[in-house]
């Protein structure tokens, strides 16, 4: 017991980490001798191995990592300015030059001792106002200093970091989308949960996580496979993996027609990859651009990481998740690959029957999608596979594909209390004399629809059907507030 | 068990909601022999409820008819009867999501008020983890109480009646979370810091006034708590509706309008009525909330 607690506690070498510098954060697997860039600076996590997780280190020379104290700052008489009547921009007031600056840097001090150079060297620091002083130093710190702390990843950080770094990625999923459709699904251990999502694996970790293993989760993927980039940062135990099935889009319909034919191909084991897609395959397989079955969707994101600076950063995450496969395939030993891949094939396929009679039982304990493929056909075909009373939640950057699932929805029937939202967050700059708003998130966060399943009949629902009066009709509406 | 687990068919002693239709619910307690007053007529729970599943539709006695669901944590938010302000499922998810909290998460509450952070927190942190929930309304306390044993999740809280400004939450170093909705969150962080594990945990305090946020993040800056974050989470509901808006008319001569408007029709408007444009929108309602709560978060670090 206590030996376990102390393995969550401390940062151990193959570990899924985050780095964390002010706001930005990037997720990496530690491993010795090896470099990562964060922030721009090359970083050897090496010294991290063994401390515990919220350490806070400070980057030396060569990128080692060296734990910080927090030393208290001595406090110094203050002098300050009233206000900035009398201060010039003048571009004279700093009397360092880049220069001298870069020499500073070279000689390799501290960041500390740099910022607290700049601020003797500033001719107008002492009559800028206390508060403006306070943000100069700030602003010189991040700048300067090279501290960063490393963190266990978590929901919070990696739908965080996702939003911020590679938005493009996960269709534009803000973090408090993610928190409601984790809430409005009801997403807890003990169920049985269908999750499909193009976000990376972010939506799928995130569900994961929540159900801490109890229970069950189907992925349902288009393509070739499902991505898990982003569940791999989670550094979930491998008994997580063991409750997650996974199974293909394209034999849904043949699943639903009761002419899939998972059980067989298992016994079939001669069977090839090929022979695979065409024993299964139907119109759906082709259907599919081939471009979507790429394993990270990462060229379709290309213009968009375009735009973010950290470009080169975002590959570096990848190759992390990429490593130990490109280590394989290196391997000169051909046969006991061939071996391996295709234990690891009928794995899959006994995986792939398993999944297929989780979902023939239709009665999941809820839906969650967040993808690029329009939500109606998704929605309409995928709610089949759950059972009734219960949540469901779809995801869409836009809301015209909602409004159009909520129409298709109220046709078809078996489902209630149908909501269409969004939300927006607002974050706060909180200090004394200085609290504000600090931005304003709206549209680029998504929509979301929800509802609750319940059974269907095969009769027409009669004149008093409740369903009915949920139809947006202004006056009813009013009418039914009177009486309430 | 409920709440926490799914089930599939009712039982005597459940808690169901009764769906009567646009947000129209409520809450009940089923028991054998018992009945239930809708507008749509009666309903017998021994004969009309307990065996049948979740999900369906039940026939009341005037004929109209019902749907009875299994009760989530966010359907009871919907439906708890009040006995103070509550928290909705926006502040929820969020508070949720930002205190990490999943299976196994140890929270600590206060003040339990009428349940309704508690019953998401006790979901979510089931089956191993615990909730320490802290009421100084002795009243409530025990209504509190009485609920988690009706919903059959007692096993995963403990309720106690005291002052959580002047005697903490009753334990010490076991939170992985710590969540404050009282009045004055700033004499309560001492305490949420001790109540938190040595290693550290995160702390979130949901108040409607500035001055009171600034004064909790002050006292979070004093008692050594970093990542001080303040955040507001306005939930934006739409009515989907199929609208038609006139086309107006510039006294184009009748053969020509009908050809054009036969054009339009194919293009856009699949409309029945001619001079109309018809579409869906989502149409955002004329009133919403705009305001329930600042929420803070703060980190607990080991050093």
């Amino acid at each position: 017991m206590a030996e376990s607690v102390a393995e969550g506690l401390l940062i151990q070498e193959g570990d899924h980490v985050v780095m964390k510098k002010e706001d930005v954060y990037k997720a990496v697997q530690v491993q010795r001798r090896k470099k990562v860039i964060f922030e721009k600076q090359w970083i050897y996590l090496d010294n991290a191995v063994g401390k515990h997780y919220g350490t806070t280190f400070e980057i030396t020379a060569g990128g080692n990592l060296q734990p910080k104290r927090n030393e208290v700052a001595a406090a110094e008489p203050k002098e300050a300015g009233a206000d900035n009547r009398n201060i010039i921009d003048d571009g004279k007031s700093q009397k360092l030059t880049r220069d001298d600056i870069e020499a500073l840097k070279e000689k390799g001090i501290k960041g500390q001792e740099i910022v607290q150079q700049l601020i003797e060297n500033s001719t107008t620091f002492r009559d800028k106002t206390e508060f403006a002083q306070e943000k100069y130093i700030k602003k010189k710190k991040k700048k300067y200093e090279a501290i960063i702390t490393i963190v266990k990843p978590s929901t919070r950080i990696l739908s965080m970091m996702y939003y911020a770094r590679e938005p493009g990625k996960i269709c534009q999923l803000r973090y408090d989308t993610l928190a409601q459709m984790l809430t409005l699904g009801n997403i807890h251990a003990g169920s049985q949960v269908i999750v499909m999502e193009t976000c990376a694996g972010l939506v799928l970790g995130s569900v994961m996580e929540r159900m801490g293993g109890y229970g069950s989760v189907i992925q349902m993927y288009p393509g070739t496979g499902p991505v898990r980039a982003a569940t791999d940062c989670f550094g979930f135990p491998k008994s997580f993996y063991k409750t997650l099935y996974e199974f293909p889009l394209s034999k849904v319909e043949s699943l639903i027609s009761g002419t899939f034919s998972g059980h067989t191909s298992v016994s079939t084991e001669q069977d090839s990859a090929e022979g695979e897609k065409e024993s299964n395959g139907s119109a759906l397989d082709k259907q599919e651009p081939a471009q979507e079955v790429d394993e990270d969707s990462c060229p379709a994101m290309e213009p968009e990481s375009t735009v973010d600076s950290s470009q080169p950063e975002n590959q570096g995450e990848m190759e992390v998740c990429g490593e130990e496969n490109s280590e394989k395939d290196q391997n000169p030993e051909k046969k006991p690959i061939a071996m391996e891949k295709k234990r690891k094939q009928d794995e899959r396929r006994k995986r792939e029957s398993e999944a297929a009679v989780l979902l023939q039982n239709k009665n999941a304990d809820g839906l969650i999608i967040a993808s690029r493929f329009h939500p109606a056909p998704l929605l309409l075909t995928l709610l089949g596979f759950v059972s009734p009373s219960r949540p469901f939640v779809v995801y869409c950057q836009y809301k015209e594909p909602l409004l159009e699932c909520y129409t298709k929805l109220r046709e078809r029937g078996g489902v209630i209390n149908l909501k269409l939202s969004e939300t927006w967050l607002r974050n706060y700059q909180v200090l004394p004399n200085r609290s504000h708003p600090k931005l304003v998130m709206s549209g680029g966060g998504g929509y979301l629809l929800h509802g609750i399943t319940v059974a269907r009949e095969a009769s027409k629902p009669s004149s008093t059907c409740p369903e009915r009066t949920e139809e947006p009709a202004p006056k009813k509406l009013k009418l039914a507030e009177l009486e309430s | 068990m409920s709440f926490v687990e799914y089930k599939e068919q009712i039982e005597d002693g459940d808690t169901a909601i009764v769906f009567l239709g646009h947000d129209s619910m409520f809450p009940v307690t089923i028991k054998h022999g018992s009945q239930t007053q809708t507008k749509y007529g009666v309903i017998r729970h021994s004969t009309d409820l307990i065996g049948k599943k979740f999900g369906s539709k039940v026939t009341c006695s005037k004929g109209g008819w019902v749907y009875i669901l299994y009760p989530t944590p966010e359907l009871w938010t919907m439906n708890l009867p009040h006995r103070t302000q509550i928290l909705y499922s926006t502040d929820i998810s969020m508070i949720t999501m930002m205190l990490e909290l999943k299976p196994g998460s140890v929270v600590c509450e206060s003040g339990t008020g009428s349940g309704s952070l508690s019953h998401a927190i006790i979901r979510t942190v089931a089956p191993t983890g615990h909730l320490y929930t802290v009421e100084f309304h002795q009243q409530r306390a025990e209504k509190a109480t009485e609920e988690f044993s009706q919903h059959k999740v007692d096993h995963l809280v403990t309720v106690k009646n005291q002052d959580v400004c002047k005697n903490g939450f009753g334990v010490s170093h076991v939170a992985d979370a710590v969540f404050l909705d009282i009045p004055s969150p700033w004499e309560a962080i001492g305490h949420a810091k001790d109540a938190l594990k040595i290693e550290g945990g995160r702390v979130c305090s949901f108040s409607p006034c500035i001055e009171q946020v600034q004064r909790t993040s002050l006292a979070l800056v004093e008692h050594g708590f970093t990542e001080i974050n303040t955040l507001e989470i306005l939930l934006r509901v739409y009515d989907v509706r199929g609208i038609s808006l006139p086309i107006p008319d510039f006294g184009t001569p009748a053969e020509e309008k009908g050809e054009r408007s036969d054009a339009d029709k194919s293009k856009r408007f699949p409309a029945s009525q001619p001079g109309m444009a018809h579409f869906k929108s989502g149409v955002s309602p004329r009133e919403m909330v705009g305001h329930t709560g600042y929420l803070t978060f703060a980190t607990k670090s080991l050093f």
